[in-house]
């Protein structure tokens, strides 16, 4: 029997600790050199920082983490820098270290994790230009800043997080939060649910404005400026101003979205969540989903966040054992969805105080550029929206089939969401009637190998 | 642009080859790291011909992929720098 197990992250890791409890050995692959997700990354040896410095307040639940990954390490079939890169009814395609292979399986738990959900901007392709996890990712896993000069601009817990992690470092930092205080104000009763997360996200704020951080809330990014690399950005503040910034490098997000490619392929119906305004894997609350052999967990099935993530790898795992017929604990399981639903309130209300800014996206001007992998404008897309020479495109596949939007090397990881906003609007329909971008293999470039070399 | 080294710069250094000419890391560096410390971009798209450094940085978007002798393509933000890589910028 063997149970396969996508990603190694807080939703992974905690999905292996159950299997291995019960005396499996589940194949645990992940894309990444080392386990632990991005929230949770690993230094690379040789780094000497504290986890209280990687972390912060989150460095115990890292360090625990680690801990329990490093523990199941000789007792799992651990598979670092893997690619899944196509899931059939039994078996995984992966690729690595230069070789293809393929992992057969019983039952398959994703936990594909997250990555930043972004708008466009004119000037967004300009080197200095990176998501806010990834300006995270520079400083956690390589010490490094983007810039010294830095403008976050976007929305959602994580700009105040980086932040504050990028200013505490020693860099000159200034927030643009794109949802105004009283969309935050109106969910604070929802707010206060999450208790210490909350407050955590106050302290930071609170920390940013003491040390003289410029937080503009309210505001409306138009353009990120300079010839060959950032030199600045430019933005209307709450009260309509113009205004100028110089920096050197720019962070920016608005929330994440689940990589749920792999779902997608294993067959997963999908269904359109408005409070998260994203395309969601249908699931239980167990994580179980429609197709018999697939489970799904963490922030790449739904955004919850880490502490929810664990839970749900615990939970789904242990929706795995039911389904093997071994034995599980009720008292166990009534305490883990309680858990997991009591974080459900507290994550709506986040939703709210931090939506996509449908509007922003939109409206984004037809010259800049959408799709990043092929330089193709959001006035293409619209064109397609409204071309009369031949059939418009009514959904997003077909506009991709006349675009190229979505068609790039990250298949539309990028381009998805705002494309989606672009081309509803165009059609003068909502986000939910274009549709969703269906994936296709392989859901990363891997290269065409020689079958042996040639002579 | 370039990325900027706040803590972990006691590693040792890593020599190795940026488009030809004779460069230096520290170990534990991705490409993109030892890449953008020293020089402001990673490659150039084939479609607008314009510079890029990464995006994502967490191997999604494609955004930072380089050719490395005898390795071919590899995002740049998840691989590893190995002494005397000969890294070239597409």
């Amino acid at each position: 029997m063997t149970v396969a197990i996508v990603g190694s992250g807080p939703a992974g890791t905690r999905a292996a600790e159950v299997l291995v409890r019960a005396g499996l050995r589940p194949v645990v692959i992940d894309e990444a050199p080392d386990n632990g997700g991005r929230i949770y990354q690993r230094q690379p040896p040789g780094f000497q920082r504290a986890g209280k410095q990687l972390y912060g307040f989150e460095a115990g639940k890292a360090a625990a983490l680690h801990a329990c990954f490093d523990d199941l390490r000789e007792r799992i079939d651990y598979r670092p820098r893997t690619l899944v890169w196509n899931i059939r009814p039994d078996g995984l395609n992966t690729y690595g270290d230069g070789r293809y292979g393929e992992v057969a399986f019983d039952q398959v738990i994703l936990c594909t994790g997250a990555m930043d959900r972004v708008v466009p901007l004119p000037g967004w392709t300009l080197p200095g230009v990176t998501t806010l996890g990834g300006a995270q990712i520079a400083l956690k896993g390589q010490g490094c800043a983007i810039g010294k000069r830095v403008v976050f601009v976007g929305s959602g817990p994580l700009i105040y997080l980086v932040a504050w992690q990028y200013a505490r470092a020693g860099v000159a930092v200034t927030v643009l939060d794109t949802s105004g205080f009283t969309a935050k104000a109106r969910q604070l009763a929802g707010l206060l649910r999450g208790g210490g997360t909350f407050m955590k996200g106050l302290h930071y704020i609170a920390w940013l404005r003491l040390h003289g951080v410029r937080i503009f809330e309210g505001a409306t990014p138009v353009a990120i400026e300079g010839g060959e690399e950032v030199a600045g950005i430019s933005f209307r503040d709450a009260s309509g101003r113009a205004r100028r910034l110089l920096c050197d490098a720019v962070g920016m997000g608005w929330g994440l979205k689940p990589e749920t490619q792999l779902a997608d392929l294993a067959g997963v119906p999908f269904d359109y969540d408005a409070g998260q305004q994203l395309w969601l894997p249908r699931r239980d609350a167990a994580g179980r989903s429609p197709v018999a052999h697939v489970f799904l967990a963490g922030d790449g099935a739904r955004i919850a966040g880490a502490d929810v993530a664990e839970l749900a790898g615990t939970r789904a795992a242990l929706a795995v054992l039911e389904t093997l017929g071994i034995p599980t604990e009720a008292s166990v399981l009534a305490r883990l969805d309680a858990a997991i639903a009591r974080h459900a309130a507290f994550r709506r209300a986040l939703d709210n105080a931090f939506p996509y800014p449908a509007a922003l996206a939109a409206a984004v001007p037809d010259e800049t550029i959408l799709c990043r992998c092929e330089a193709i404008t959001a006035g293409e897309l619209r064109r397609a929206a409204r071309e009369t020479a031949m059939p418009p495109a009514p959904e997003v596949n077909r506009a991709k089939a006349f675009t190229r939007i979505g068609m790039g090397r990250c298949q539309g990881r990028v381009c998805g969401p705002a494309g989606a906003e672009i081309l509803a609007a165009a059609l003068g329909c909502t986000v939910a009637d274009v549709g969703r971008l269906r994936g296709q293999p392989p859901v990363k470039p891997v290269p065409i190998l020689a079958e042996r070399a040639v002579a | 642009m370039k990325f900027d080294r706040r803590s972990e710069t006691s590693r040792p250094v890593v020599g190795f080859f940026l488009d030809g000419k004779p460069s230096q890391g520290l170990a534990g560096d991705t490409l993109m790291t030892a890449i953008l410390t020293q020089d402001g971009y990673l490659r150039r798209n084939e479609f607008d011909g314009g510079k890029r450094a990464g995006f994502c940085l967490m191997g999604a978007c494609q955004d930072c992929v380089v050719s490395v002798e005898g390795r071919g393509r590899l995002p740049a933000c998840t691989t590893y720098l190995e002494p005397g890589m000969r890294i070239v910028r597409p």
